[in-house]
């Protein structure tokens, strides 16, 4: 049986960590992540999980205990955020390209200076050619059943990549929501046992990882990263549908909600896509035909899918949490990868990006609605007046 | 690059997971030092079989023998004439400092490339 309960998002993801049972766990505080790791101390002391909870001295050291739980084959999640992140890097790099199925919950926040603690995506855009796999979650139920997902995924024999599941920093993660928590067995049961194919602790059949790697096999092995990705994408989608079914859900790559009919949409992750809902609703009311499409898979990008998914508009608005700072347009990296899959997907549309919430800005509806606007005028003459707009910054 | 694997045919992520393989992988070619043997006899104490880090010391295990030096994989580091007891007491008995070269030592380090043997 289910039961209902009101938890914040660092909240929900602890509980599938308690769920999980991860074989280690090891981690760091930092805001706005903190909570989680807190939580979950509390379970491994009261004895609600056999988890080996490391506590080390950094980020950096939280990575590496993954990483070598990891390989000695344990089932190992984290939590980290921002400067967290950052201060993990290249155990990052490390951590995909050892093939380590890790999962990491990242409360996205904005990666300083000058110093700040709220949301943002500077810090998960910054990872993305790091061979991570990364999920969106909206809402607290979404980071709650994002984690279930991740470690199947990240586990999968054809995949056998981290993932990260994010979620926006307070205004998911300090934000208390309704919230279904499944029965302890059915979670068991939908995330069975790892069964890792070299552990390093099978001491029967001595192993090396992470050795000295050059330009004999280096090239090689990267080229499996990219089979591994690859392979993600089918592997998301039937792990998914599983899903689905077996907790009523409806997860995908992301959500098109009232696209088909539309004829100008709003592309946009994490909680944002809660408050855009709204706006299309509105909008919709007053007879605009105006979509969203909410992206929950961010890599492996599905190119195409998204291609197709708004191939029949006339216009896309992109609105991107970040900037890539010297980009093409000093535009946010959601909206120059969509662009770019548009283009060579044979979508040709206009198309602008529109910057907001950086620091933890607020974006309302009031915000939103505009931008809608925005794409219905470029529908209409065809061209986009803006490559790139900062919402709400002052002048 | 011909003789090696293509990325289907390896394992991933770089692991090795065949044991010992290191074996195959030459490595005297960074030697700028070599190890030889000098005029002091050898007590085949095995201490320099102890702390080689690269195994390197042929050593006789039936007979417990030091046999000489793998110059396909010692890097030459000297280690083995550090530890070495004789070259020890061949310099305590000359009263001086000797040179890694002298050869009244039991282990030599030789400038690699150097003729003499």
């Amino acid at each position: 049986m289910s039961t209902f309960e009101a938890l914040t998002g660092d909240q929900s993801f602890a509980t599938a960590m308690r769920q999980i049972n991860p074989d280690v766990v090891a981690a760091y505080p930092i805001t706005p992540q903190t909570e989680t790791v807190e939580f979950f101390a509390e379970y491994v002391a009261d004895g609600l999980v056999d988890t080996a909870f490391v506590t080390v001295e950094s980020e950096h050291s939280a990575m590496s205990a993954c990483i070598g739980a990891s390989a000695a084959g344990a089932r190992v999640m984290t939590a980290t955020s921002a400067n967290g992140l950052a201060l993990m890097w290249e155990m990052v790099y490390i951590a995909a390209s050892l093939r380590c199925p890790i999962v990491m919950s990242l409360v996205n926040r904005a990666l300083s200076g000058p110093i700040n603690i709220h949301c943002d995506h500077s810090d998960v855009m910054g990872m993305r050619d790091a061979g991570w796999i990364v999920l969106f979650s909206e809402n607290n139920q979404e980071v709650y059943d994002n984690a279930f997902q991740a470690v199947r995924i990240a586990e999968h024999p054809d995949v056998l990549l981290p993932v990260a599941v994010c979620q926006d920093g307070f205004i998911t993660s300090h934000a208390m929501e309704r919230v279904e928590v499944y029965d302890d067995a059915r979670v068991k049961a939908f995330i069975g046992t790892y069964k890792p194919q070299w552990p390093l602790l099978d001491i029967d059949h001595p192993k090396t990882f992470g050795p000295l790697d050059f330009y004999d096999y280096y090239y090689e092995h990267k080229r499996q990263q990219v089979l591994a990705m690859e392979n993600a994408l089918p592997v998301i989608l039937d792990v998914a549908a599983e899903f689905n079914r077996e907790f009523g859900r409806n997860y995908g790559l992301f959500e098109a909600y009232r696209l088909d009919d539309a004829e100008v949409a709003v592309v946009v992750t994490n909680s944002t896509a809660g408050t855009t809902r709204v706006v299309v609703d509105q909008l919709r009311a007053q007879g605009l035909k105006v979509g969203l499409l909410k992206l929950r898979v961010f890599r492996p990008f599905p190119a195409r899918e998204l291609a197709d998914a708004l191939r029949h508009l006339k216009a896309v608005a992109v609105m991107d949490r970040s900037i890539s700072f010297g980009a093409m347009s000093n535009a946010g990296p959601l909206f120059l990868e969509l662009a770019a899959a548009l283009a060579l997907h044979g979508v040709r549309l206009p198309m602008a990006d529109y910057v907001f919430g950086l620091g933890g800005r607020d974006i309302t509806p009031r915000e939103i609605e505009p931008v809608f606007h925005d794409a219905l005028r470029m529908a209409a003459s065809g061209r986009a007046e803006r490559m790139v707009t900062y919402l709400s910054v002052r002048e | 690059m011909a003789g090696l694997k293509g990325w289907r045919e390896i394992p991933i992520g770089g692991m090795i997971l065949e044991a010992g393989n290191a074996e195959n992988y030459l490595t005297g070619g960074w030697r700028a030092f070599r190890p030889v043997r000098g005029q002091a006899e050898c007590i085949h104490c095995f201490q320099c079989w102890l702390f080689c880090p690269d195994s390197s010391i042929m050593v006789d295990p039936v007979n417990e023998k030091m046999l000489g030096f793998d110059l396909q994989h010692c890097k030459g580091c000297g280690i083995c004439a550090k530890v070495c007891p004789v070259n020890a007491k061949v310099i305590k008995n000359a009263g001086e400092e000797l040179s890694r070269d002298d050869e009244r030592l039991c282990i030599r380090m030789l400038v690699e490339g150097q003729v003499e043997e």
